[in-house]
């Protein structure tokens, strides 16, 4: 990270620093400590400076693939909106699933009770308990019943490819998140790098009271020993208190 | 006795999909009359104003989350008695203790199955009758 001249210059003030000091110069000491601060100073607003650069050169790089954005249609420029993208994606998937189903079940509805009339009638023509009256209806009633149907599993054919369709999400989204991932993989290791510059003592162990603070959907591989683990868990560990 | 199913239901959550999620799942068990609210804050007075006989609410929420949702239900004599189903993906323990503590009767935790809502709701309504 250092660059020679700053390491030549570090090491010089140094020596000279050791040699003030045993002639016990203290107005130079002084102005010698005064300038390896400088020194030190300089890298880390060179690191800041670095960062800053990189940040955005990550942001403005931070642009789909040419297909991606042929069918995202809008160009966001930074993360945030792109996960708020993710969001609305997954969002209109999801209705457009439940559109879709919620289209169907009432066509399948239809097409079970039809079935059942229907062969509560056969059943009697078998039996030979309809007249020739009632069979003519029955025939009629049957024609109808293979018409309509012809049209509603067509429909419910439709709902299922819809469905099928609205999965597009996973695969846009994945690529969007990825992105966003190798983003902030970019900016914590140089972040990284300037609390190794900056020198700050870091207390690893310290933690924050999480207490009260939601935790949110559990994430495989993230899961502590605070959250339970399915739902078997959660009925046995309300079971315990009685429920 | 399974419950009844005419019986009214409020369905809290802030995501859409989730509530129209929770909304088929409640119609293929028989339950349709349902209604909707995105958080604590516009569904409490719904609850308040429209003799509702369960709630089925999430945890986080912007405005008023579930959990002072299920507080003030508790802390409202008119609604006291009213089962509630906590249905989130909060899944630490010390808040299922939590939920406990305050009075739920069900907690379902993000994702979940149409078996496993069916089972809580029958098991909440067995208890009440029984």
């Amino acid at each position: 990270m250092r660059d020679d001249n700053a390491h030549q210059e570090m090491l010089a003030a140094a020596q000279q620093l050791i040699v003030e000091l045993e002639a016990g110069n203290d107005d130079q000491v002084t102005s010698l400590i005064d300038q390896l601060a400088k020194i030190r100073e300089t890298e880390l607003f060179q690191e800041i400076g670095k960062l800053t650069r990189e940040l955005h050169n990550a942001i403005t790089d931070f642009q789909v693939d040419s297909d991606l954005s042929d069918i995202a249609k809008s160009e966001i420029p930074d993360a945030k909106e792109r996960l708020n993208y993710v969001i609305t994606m997954t969002n209109q998937s999801a209705n457009r699933t439940l559109a879709a189903v919620e289209g169907a079940i009432p066509l399948c509805e239809a097409l079970n009770c039809k079935s059942i009339e229907l062969r509560a009638e056969w059943n009697r023509f078998v039996n030979r308990e309809m007249n020739a009256n009632e069979f003519r209806q029955v025939s009629k009633t049957l024609q109808n019943h293979l018409d309509e149907s012809e049209g509603q599993l067509a429909s419910v054919k439709e709902a299922l490819t819809e469905i099928l369709m609205a999965q597009e999400f996973q695969d846009l989204t994945g690529q969007i998140i990825n992105r966003v991932i190798k983003m902030v993989d970019d900016v914590e290791s140089h972040l990284v790098t300037l609390i190794k510059v900056s020198g700050s003592p870091t207390s690893p162990d310290k933690q924050e009271s999480k207490e009260g603070k939601l935790e949110g959907p559990q994430v495989p591989n993230l899961s502590t020993s605070e959250t339970v683990n399915g739902q078997d868990e959660v009925d046995d560990l309300l079971s315990s208190l009685g429920f | 006795m399974p419950a009844d199913p005419n019986m009214k239901i409020l369905i809290v959550d802030d995501f859409s999909t989730m509530r129209r999620i929770i909304k088929n799942l409640l119609r293929d068990l028989g339950y349709n009359n349902t209604a909707e609210a995105d958080d604590g804050q516009t569904g409490l007075p719904m609850l308040q104003n429209g003799n509702f006989d369960f709630l089925v609410t999430d945890w986080n929420m912007p405005g008023m989350t579930g959990i002072d949702l299920l507080r003030a239900v508790r802390a409202d004599a008119n609604l006291a008695t009213l089962p509630v189903l906590m249905v989130t993906a909060e899944a630490k323990r010390e808040q299922i203790f939590e939920a406990a503590e305050c009075g739920v009767n069900g907690y379902i935790i993000k994702p979940f199955t149409a078996a496993t809502l069916k089972e809580k709701i029958d098991k909440i309504f067995e208890r009440i009758d029984g």
